[in-house]
């Protein structure tokens, strides 16, 4: 951009618009943060006492620890399927011609633009249909299929960027198409399988919408949250929100970092919805 | 705007108004700490075609740039028609550019595309369709009026920004090194009708380009750039005759480069010795490939330098044979005209007026 | 290069699962919209009552109509903040450009529930905002129609999206060459004209998938309503959401679904048409 345009007329305006903005962004949550160290609880202004009582009493708080565990377990069984399941359709997508591949194509992408009352509410139809329970098991079904699309798009980026020469030299030396997969395409592929996996790890742990209707007696953390919340607001939710936050800010920052390296910002397009 | 006046008699009228259209006076820019222009002034006049020759990083681009408008300068003036250049943005200077990837608008037709300055300052839309008409008529694109830009090909592209520029009657045309894109063939089309347009347009060029045939072939003067500084500003004969320095000597043409040592009036470079009139001491002599004749070939002057030289290397080039000579451990290249195939030692010579003294 | 086994192999394995988790689901939700409720149960008889309710009972076309303002107040405030947000990144950040978008990204990715749940505690009659307008003595008393209100939903909603709409604007926005606008410049167009003539232009695909985004997603949002809205905020994946709750009435529910699903697949189509129209690749 040349300096003499942007020295010449660097907006105030725009930047002060900006700035406000980013503060609507931020503020609620450095709110929330804010009054997690509150004594007399949430609401009123300004907060008073600071303290850690609250996260005194999150600690303790058996239940919660027990909704992260599921939580935990049902993000990594999601993100294991989606990245196999989505390598292979961005595979497909990339490689084979068949009938059908259009919409194929976009039915991958599906659950990505959909609301997740209908994806949560059609797939507990067909839980109910094939007599499945609902538990973590569904739940897990349910993210899995759901976050495939974010797999795909992903790995697809990444299979773009790729030399395809490299295949084809590695073929040439005399490696089997299997191997040419495990030793080229695969390494390859390396940042842009994390990048994906942190994605769908961080969607997974914060999903609420398909996970809504697919929940059985155990809670995820998300539905854990949203029960309390049906009781009573308390500064302890703030306090997990709090440490929600945290994490998935480092988690985000440290998949931005991968996804730069990767595939570079032209990519960045292909992602429609987070 | 009353009578509706072509491209070319507006020009006509600006050129017989005054001499130096640009002045450039002691401009300097500074990239945080990299300098990539040293004081450099220059003056262009009214219906020129002068380039600006340099590698890159010479600083070709950036001097361009700065005329256009999109750099400021860190130190020094540009003047236009007496009226100061460098206070005023780009969108107010009565300058247009060719740029180097021709930058058109996709989401415009080649008519929009080309009608853009004349609608964004506000011309009559019952005048615009003709002028448009009119500059799409000299870069011979009117046919394609309605296309995007996506569809043309390379050539087709860089007229049409070229009418887009010329459209507005610019003072001052500046071409970023327009035909860089082009394969060889194209590319000399291109010069060809360049180089007649702005004959015909009368309105001032300046060109940039690194490629030195390019510059010869198409300016009424040159200016040689290098790293931030110019080597020196004239017409293509005068700077193919008269180098001012080895460098200048070396980029334009190819030349053989002696290290002489003159005393009492004879320079001598190993065996050679010919009359000079340079002060007693080390001097530099710049000599073309072209200036060396194989003896049978005359009729040589009476102080021609006569030597006898090994042939090492020869290339035929269709109308002409490209020698390597050898001669007392040095290397001299030669150009004569085609003649079959030479071995072993050949006689040779060269007139002392061709041996051309440069500075270092 | 790649035989027929090797995409056969690869084909295989998504394409079932496609099949087996998504189409047939959707083709269920289609089934059930025809099936009706009788004394409790579910049966299998084939009617077309469910969309007759839908068009006949003026209850389910208000909220419709209701999600659908909220949901285009929700795209217009978010492209408000999301285009001048997008345009200053792009434009105007010089090195800081990659922070301010990590910046940007962070809140997008955070758990909607979390920003959710904070408009929940800033809005309340006993919540921060209204405690500190009390302290700076604008107001006496707590203000209430902040929460359980139309206004918290879009609110909240704008919150959520504004990151939503910003992504493929930027991504757009940066795809302009910069050789255009000065192009522009040289050409005697100064800055808002540039702006209004080459840059908007050239960012529609981008504004056009960011409106499509925010406006699909508002429009079968429940949890919003459920957290800051009211009684008199109720959006129509709520009323399916109780249909498949406490109000038992699958059949319904699937049929206002598949009418959510045809109206989003519709807007889809329409936009992505949009969208080719206005690329200029």
């Amino acid at each position: 951009m040349s300096r003499a345009l942007q020295n010449a007329r660097r907006s105030p305006l725009l930047g002060i618009y900006a700035l406000l903005v980013f503060a609507f962004l931020y503020l609620p949550i450095v709110i929330l943060i804010l009054y997690s160290f509150n004594r007399d609880g949430v609401g009123g202004f300004p907060p008073k006492q600071l303290t850690l009582a609250w996260y005194r009493l999150l600690f303790r708080d058996s239940a919660i620890w027990d909704s992260v565990l599921n939580s935990l377990l049902v993000a990594a069984g999601a993100v294991i399927l989606s990245l196999t399941l989505g390598l292979l359709a961005a595979l497909a997508l990339d490689r084979a011609s068949f009938p059908g591949k259009s919409i194929f194509r976009r039915l991958v992408l599906l659950p990505l633009i959909l609301p997740g009352i209908i994806t949560g509410l059609s797939l507990l139809m067909f839980a109910v249909f094939s007599g499945l329970q609902l538990s973590l098991a569904t739940v897990f079904l349910g993210h899995g299929t759901a976050l495939i699309s974010v797999a795909t798009t992903e790995l697809f980026a990444g299979l773009q960027k790729m030399d395809r020469a490299q295949e084809e030299a590695s073929l040439d030396l005399g490696a089997t198409p299997w191997q040419t997969f495990w030793r080229v395409t695969l390494p390859n592929l390396k940042l842009s399988l994390i990048a994906a996996g942190l994605l769908i790890f961080t969607l997974s742990m914060d999903e609420i919408a398909v996970t809504f209707f697919l929940i059985g007696r155990d809670n995820t953390l998300p539905l854990e949250i949203w029960a309390r919340l049906r009781r009573g607001i308390t500064p302890e939710i703030n306090a997990i929100s709090t440490l929600i936050f945290a994490v998935s800010v480092v988690l985000i920052l440290i998949w931005y970092q991968i996804r730069t390296r990767t595939t570079g910002k032209d990519a960045q397009e292909l992602l429609e919805r987070p | 705007m009353t009578q509706p006046v072509s491209i070319a008699e507006h020009a006509a009228a600006s050129a017989a108004s005054g001499n130096a259209l640009l002045e450039v006076r002691n401009v300097a820019k500074r990239f945080g700490a990299r300098e990539v222009l040293k004081q450099i002034s220059l003056e262009i006049a009214s219906g020129e075609f002068l380039t600006l020759l340099g590698e890159s990083g010479s600083g070709k681009t950036t001097l361009l740039r700065l005329i256009a408008g999109f750099e400021q300068p860190s130190s020094g003036e540009i003047w236009m028609s007496g009226e100061r250049l460098d206070a005023l943005p780009p969108y107010k200077r009565r300058v247009n550019t060719v740029f180097q990837n021709y930058a058109l608008f996709p989401h415009l037709t080649v008519q929009e595309n080309v009608g853009y300055g004349l609608q964004v300052s506000g011309v009559a839309n019952s005048e615009i369709p003709s002028r448009v008409n009119e500059a799409l008529q000299m870069v011979k694109m009117q046919e394609f009026a309605a296309s995007r830009p996506a569809k043309l090909s390379g050539g087709q592209q860089q007229r049409v920004a070229l009418a887009r520029a010329l459209v507005n009657r610019p003072k001052l045309l500046l071409l970023d090194e327009p035909l860089s894109a082009l394969d060889a063939n194209l590319r000399k089309q291109m010069q060809g009708e360049l180089k007649s347009l702005q004959r015909e347009l009368g309105i001032t060029f300046l060109f940039v380009t690194h490629d030195q045939d390019e510059a010869m072939a198409l300016s009424d003067r040159i200016a040689l750039l290098k790293d931030g500084g110019l080597e020196q500003v004239a017409s293509p004969r005068e700077i193919y005759a008269h180098p001012a320095n080895s460098y200048t000597a070396e980029f334009i043409g190819q030349t053989n480069l002696l290290r002489a040592e003159v005393r009492n009036g004879v320079a001598a470079c190993g065996p050679l010795k010919w009359s000079a009139t340079q002060p007693p001491g080390a001097a530099l002599f710049s000599l073309r490939p072209e200036s060396i004749h194989l003896s049978p070939d005359g009729p040589a002057p009476t102080d021609a330098v006569h030597f006898r030289a090994v042939v090492r290397q020869q290339i035929f080039s269709g109308s002409s044979e490209h020698l390597e000579l050898e001669l007392a451990g040095q290397s001299l290249r030669a150009r004569i005209p085609a003649r079959g195939p030479l071995s072993g030692e050949q006689e040779f010579w060269f007139s002392p007026a061709d041996a051309v003294a440069v500075r270092e | 290069m790649y035989t027929r086994a090797y995409k056969r192999i690869i084909s295989a394995p998504p394409l079932l699962w496609v099949g087996i988790f998504l189409l047939l689901p959707y083709a269920l939700m289609f089934a059930h919209s025809f099936w009706i409720v009788r004394d409790g149960m579910i049966a299998h008889e084939w009617n077309l009552q469910n969309y007759a309710k839908l068009f006949q009972n003026p209850v389910y076309l208000d909220v419709l109509f209701r999600t659908m303002r909220i949901a285009a107040s929700v795209t217009m405030l978010s492209l408000l903040l999301g285009y001048p947000l997008a345009y200053y990144t792009s434009f105007h950040a010089g090195v800081r450009k990659d922070l301010l978008y990590q910046l940007v990204i962070v809140p997008l990715w955070v758990s909607y529930l979390v920003r959710g749940y904070a408009w929940k505690t800033i809005l309340g009659s006993e919540g921060v905002f209204n405690g500190f307008l009390q302290y700076i003595h604008v107001t006496k008393e707590p203000v209430s129609f902040f929460l359980y209100s139309p206004f918290a939903v879009v609110l909240m909603l704008t919150h959520i999206y504004t990151p939503f709409v910003f992504l493929p604007l930027y991504a757009s926005l940066e795809h302009i060459p910069r050789n255009l606008v000065e192009a522009s410049h040289d050409l005697g167009a100064g800055s808002s004209a540039t702006f209004l003539r080459v840059i908007l232009p050239l960012s529609l695909p981008g504004l056009i998938a960011g409106a499509t985004f925010a406006f699909v997603l508002t429009l079968g949002d429940f949890l919003a309503p459920l957290l800051v809205g009211g009684p008199s905020s109720i959006m129509i994946a709520n009323i399916v959401q109780s249909l498949f709750g406490t109000a038992y009435d699958w059949p319904l529910g699937a049929a206002i679904s598949v009418c959510i699903l045809l109206l989003t697949i519709s807007l889809l189509f329409l936009t992505e048409r949009l969208e080719k129209g206005c690329s200029f690749r």
